[in-house]
């Protein structure tokens, strides 16, 4: 078996072109994630840059609303650039600024990512080329002109179903036409090892703070903690330091769109089947023939068939539990949330939310939930009204 | 019994590849028959799938009119079964496709199909040596070889790789996906050396090469060439009208490489 396997799930399976290049970043990540220096210049990015540590928010009056357990909200929406991407974008350009690249590459599905990568790279002056598929240009375009405005240069991508898997691939086919100057900062932990593995890692910051913080506040560890999955970067950032602690149950949230028992879903655990796409084995959405199925949902951010190899290797063995949220269910946290805390979740965190509202009631008034906030919700304001029959701008 | 080494008999050896179903699979099965008759020496038969992030835009394009015509991997099977029992096409012939067509059909049972069907072979661009662990034993267990690929990036790999490759060696052009260039500026004639020195296998390159003078000039220094795009571009440019035009092509390839 090859490297980067959590269970049977993770691998590298890309082109031959690509192979020296996640070579040579597994041998830097290596050397630089025990470099005493590296990791305080994060740290200074963190917290000077980015504003962390990030807030762990008492929830009192959903905490009333809800009736059961107290919750709390790790305020990932308070980051600079409004996301939990920033801490990933600031550690994967400083590794490659390391490295000696001089041009960043990405992704975007809601342009969260994007708009991180292209503020890194503002921030250290590097190139960037960002890749979002046509329609989620059109569903974020306030995001696009974000990326722009910070000297990015966004490529709209035509193939497929012009969104987040698309943006994917032709990010993964430009790195193979531009490499030696390139990195490619991948937004999720997903793809080829060691993307999953590097990704995790500068996620993990969620959940060290959250430990720290809980301690600080309670006492005690949580009893639940929760957030959406897409590719699962918040997720897996908000479960890693829990996932030895077995007491403490962790619950992603999938994006179900229309629901799991129809054809418009992106809930990839709840629908999908082993596979081998993207780089990595994991769960994917697909048919009989391995054919990746054009997923849905409505939030741009988690609209992807497949799922990082740690969550597919969370779910086999038990130790997470994946729930699917609907369209509707996240739609009507998002309003929920804005109006009992005056807080407006990104609709991706919103699906987290969701599950919160059904959740919390159920327990008791002495357990502890934790929802992770993944990011704020200015982006989703024109769709959500659009979704409520409302047009917030004229065409 | 066929064999890839069959291909390297009569000299340099000419590889068109075509993707099954574009635009039907009735389509392919004249295609592949008139670029038999006209000289291919190994037939790549592409499986198309949703998502080929190896491709450019032309196959890329390839890939979407197959499955909007409904091509299922059993009908492109069938399709081989055909070729060889009603056709009589004794040319080898192999698969390029993604490593999820074959793992989510079940490797075993994808393999132990293709080589019932008559199949010689296997080529997946998104499995690199590392993982292959995952297909070759299969390919070994059915009779069919995987075909390992290098890049231009490979350097210091390509002797590992080439050490333990099966049928021949796909050496891969330039950077980037597939398609058509105007110029190739890696010495692939170095390539071609490293791979020998590890492993007396022929040796073919792919990417990139869309006319006989850049096919004539690239098998001087391989032992045969691959083309896709170009084939392709004609595929989608005309259709069910495209069986002469991809012949003519065909032979003028073919012919440019005959007195090297």
């Amino acid at each position: 078996m090859s490297k980067g396997r959590f269970g049977i799930h993770g691998g590298q399976y890309i082109p031959e072109t690509l192979m020296n290049a996640v070579i040579e970043l597994e041998e830097a990540y290596n050397h630089f994630k025990n470099d005493p220096d590296f990791q305080a210049e994060l740290t200074e990015l963190f917290n000077n840059y980015a504003n962390r540590p990030s807030n762990l928010y008492f929830a009192e009056k959903m905490t009333q609303d809800l009736g059961g357990a107290k919750i709390y909200l790790k305020r990932e929406d308070l980051n600079h650039t409004g996301a939990h991407k920033i801490n990933n974008a600031l550690g994967q350009a400083l590794l490659a600024k390391k490295m000696g690249k001089t041009r960043l590459i990405a992704e975007t599905g809601a342009g969260q990512h994007g708009v991180a990568t292209a503020t890194v790279a503002a921030y250290m002056g590097m190139e960037c080329d960002v890749y979002m598929g046509r329609v989620d240009m059109e569903r974020q375009a306030l995001n696009v002109f974000r990326m722009r405005l910070m000297g990015a240069r966004v490529h709209g991508v035509d193939s497929g179903t012009a969104t987040l898997k698309d943006a994917v691939s032709e990010c993964m086919r430009e790195w193979t036409n531009r490499i030696a100057d390139t990195h490619y900062l991948l937004g999720s932990c997903m793809g080829p090892h060691p993307f999953p593995t590097i990704v995790r890692d500068f996620q993990a910051v969620i959940s060290k703070e959250i430990k720290e913080q809980m301690l600080e506040k309670e006492g005690r560890l949580p009893d639940v903690v929760l957030a959406c999955v897409g590719g699962g970067s918040n997720a897996i950032g908000t479960f890693y330091h829990f996932i030895e602690d077995k007491d403490v149950q962790l619950i992603g949230c999938e994006a179900a769109g229309r629901g799991i028992d129809t054809w418009e879903t992106a809930a990839t655990i709840n629908t999908g089947s082993l596979g081998i796409f993207h780089g990595m084995k994991s769960y994917f959405c697909q048919d009989q023939y391995g054919q990746i199925a054009p997923v849905y949902s409505i939030s741009a951010g988690l609209d992807y068939p497949g799922i990082g190899p740690e969550h597919a290797w969370l779910h086999d063995i038990g130790r997470a539990q994946y729930v699917g949220i609907t369209d509707e269910e996240a739609v009507r946290a998002f309003e929920y949330l804005s109006r009992t805390e005056g807080i407006i979740p990104a609709i991706e965190s919103a699906h987290a939310v969701a599950h919160a509202i059904k959740l919390a009631p159920t327990m008791d008034k002495d357990k502890i939930m934790v929802i992770t906030l993944s990011g704020r919700g200015d982006k989703d304001c024109a769709a959500m009204a659009r979704y409520r029959g409302e047009e917030l701008y004229d065409d | 019994m066929i064999k890839i080494a069959d291909a390297f008999r009569n000299g340099k050896a000419f590889i068109p590849f075509i993707t099954c179903g574009d635009p039907t699979i009735d389509m392919t099965r004249k295609l592949v028959k008139a670029m038999v008759e006209n000289g291919a020496d190994l037939v790549e038969l592409g499986i198309p799938f949703s998502d080929p992030t190896a491709e450019g835009p032309v196959i890329q394009g390839a890939n979407l009119r197959a499955l909007s015509g409904g091509v299922t991997t059993d009908d492109v099977f069938e399709l081989v079964r055909q070729l060889r029992e009603e056709d009589g096409l004794t040319v080898p012939m192999v698969f390029m496709t993604y490593a999820n067509v074959v793992y989510h059909y079940g490797t075993e049972k994808f393999l132990s199909k293709a080589a019932e069907v008559g199949m010689q072979g296997l080529i997946l661009p998104d499995v690199p040596f590392e993982e292959k662990e995952d297909f070759d034993p299969a390919c070994k267990k059915y009779g069919l070889e995987l075909v390992s690929l290098i890049a231009p990036t490979s350097h210091d790999r390509i002797k590992t790789i080439a050490a333990e490759a099966n049928g021949f060696v796909y050496c891969v052009s330039s950077l980037g996906v597939t398609g058509m260039r105007n110029t190739i500026t890696t010495d692939v004639g170095a390539m071609v050396k490293l791979v020998k020195a590890a492993k007396e296998i022929p040796a073919c390159i792919g990417f990139g090469i869309s006319n006989a003078e850049t096919a004539r000039k690239m098998a001087q220094s391989a032992d045969g060439v691959i083309v896709g795009s170009a084939i392709v571009k004609l595929i989608g440019q005309y259709g069910e009208e495209a069986v002469p035009f991809v012949a003519q092509f065909v032979r003028e390839i073919k012919d440019a490489l005959r007195d090297l």
